[in-house]
């Protein structure tokens, strides 16, 4: 198991790419990915958390049902709900959702990397 | 959509592993290896410390991408049944990294990511009042009801790309649409006046008698005579065909979709179709509030 007591397989960082639409700006979600592989950290990067809704991914649950999980993504009502589409419902208490439409690419990875250095310490 | 066709087939997923008995990438390859990957569609997992048993075992397929300093199998079975995949990176590009993925996506069955743009409606059930509005104007069978009388989207791959228009009927905006450009249907906070705007275009769409589809699509076929109608009634048609440009910017719906609505009778069969199924789901939600 991990020091966060996840399963190995699920860093709490989750970050999606949102690969297939423009909506994201690229110079944040680059930003945010070479931040955070910069920083050496553990983290999942998925490509589309929409599309892993729509799949239905297990994944989605044990993302959900992680602690202090941080995820970056878009406008946190749509991913709250992608979410519970998938019968995947988010504890508010125990995951954080990042805006990467909305933020810089500075704050969004700052609160990642802080998040995760803070939870390990 | 041939892509989003493979929605049930499990998928291929990749471990950038570099524990022990791998060494670490630096930082831009990582981002460099990482950023490929994710455009081609491929979750990555980076894992960076403990040993090689950290990766994810999930019963799907797994690619491991390391500099080993270990000799590693070509291919083994994790705990959870599924075939695991070792390649050693060493200083690869990139595009050449890719390459060694997408040769072994191609030995397995698994999903060929990327071949669909993942476009279709997100509910928010705390704004939701189960009307049945979305499942009444859909065409393309894209709403269901649960067992329970729940309003659902079932079938996610069957929306039409880029089309919000059930968001935009949606009397209480409980649709998002997460790709979609502007708030609040992208899933931004709404606000008062984001209410009021999405009542009035519903409003729009009853002066029209409801039948929106049913008008679009009779646009056309309209355009075409119209230089054989009365001077009253050519402005008649004009008017009304600058009511429907305006109806159909408001419903923002792509003119590749309204290309390919089904004829007005397909139209009226399938509308009669949903509305039977909306009314049903909401006598049953009546009756089990009764009982």
């Amino acid at each position: 198991m991990s020091e966060t007591g996840s399963s190995p397989a699920a860093p709490n960082l989750v970050y999606c790419r949102c690969a297939y639409a423009r909506v994201v700006p690229r110079k944040v979600k680059d930003g945010v990915l070479e931040a955070l592989a910069d920083a050496g950290v553990d983290f999942d990067a998925v490509p589309d958390l929409c599309e892993m809704s729509a799949r239905k991914d297990p994944r989605l649950a044990e993302i959900a049902g992680g602690k202090d999980v941080t995820i970056a993504a878009c406008y946190p009502r749509a991913v709250r709900w992608l979410f519970s589409s998938a019968g995947a419902p988010i504890d508010k208490e125990r995951v954080t959702i990042l805006n990467m439409r909305e933020e810089t690419a500075e704050a969004v990875a700052a609160a990642m990397v802080d998040r995760k250095n803070g939870g390990e310490r | 959509m041939s892509g989003a066709g493979g929605l049930t087939l499990p998928v291929l997923r990749v471990a950038l592993y570099e524990g022990r008995g791998a060494r670490p990438l630096d930082g831009a390859h990582r981002f460099a290896v990482m950023q490929t990957l994710l455009e081609k569609g491929y979750r990555v997992t980076r894992i960076g410390s403990g040993d090689a048993s950290r990766r994810p075992d999930d019963g799907n397929s797994l690619a491991v991408l390391g500099r080993f300093t270990e000799p590693q199998p070509a291919e083994a079975v994790g705990d959870a049944g599924g075939r695991v995949w070792f390649r050693d990176i060493g200083d690869e590009t990139p595009d050449a990294v890719a390459a060694l993925v997408e040769a072994i996506r191609a030995e397995c069955e698994v999903h060929e990511p990327g071949g669909w743009k993942p476009w279709f409606p997100v509910i928010d059930f705390d704004r939701c009042t189960n009307c049945m509005q979305c499942l009444s104007f859909c065409l393309f069978d894209v709403y269901g009801v649960s067992k329970g009388g729940q309003i659902q989207v079932q079938n996610h791959d069957n929306c039409k790309t880029d089309c919000p228009a059930c968001s935009r009927v949606c009397p209480e905006v409980a649709i998002l649409f997460p790709k979609y450009r502007h708030g609040p249907i992208h899933g931004g906070e709404i606000q008062a006046d984001d209410v009021r705007r999405e009542a009035m275009k519903v409003d729009i769409s009853a002066l029209l008698g409801g039948d929106i589809y049913a008008a679009l699509r009779d646009r056309s076929a309209k355009a075409k005579s119209r230089f054989s109608k009365e001077r009253d009634e050519e402005r008649a048609l004009k008017e009304r065909q600058k009511c429907l440009v305006k109806l159909q910017e408001n419903l923002d719906i792509p003119a590749e979709v309204l290309a390919s609505l089904p004829t007005l009778d397909e139209i009226q069969a399938k509308a009669e179709a949903a509305k039977t199924r909306a009314q049903a789901a909401i006598d049953a939600a009546a009756a089990r509030q009764e009982g």
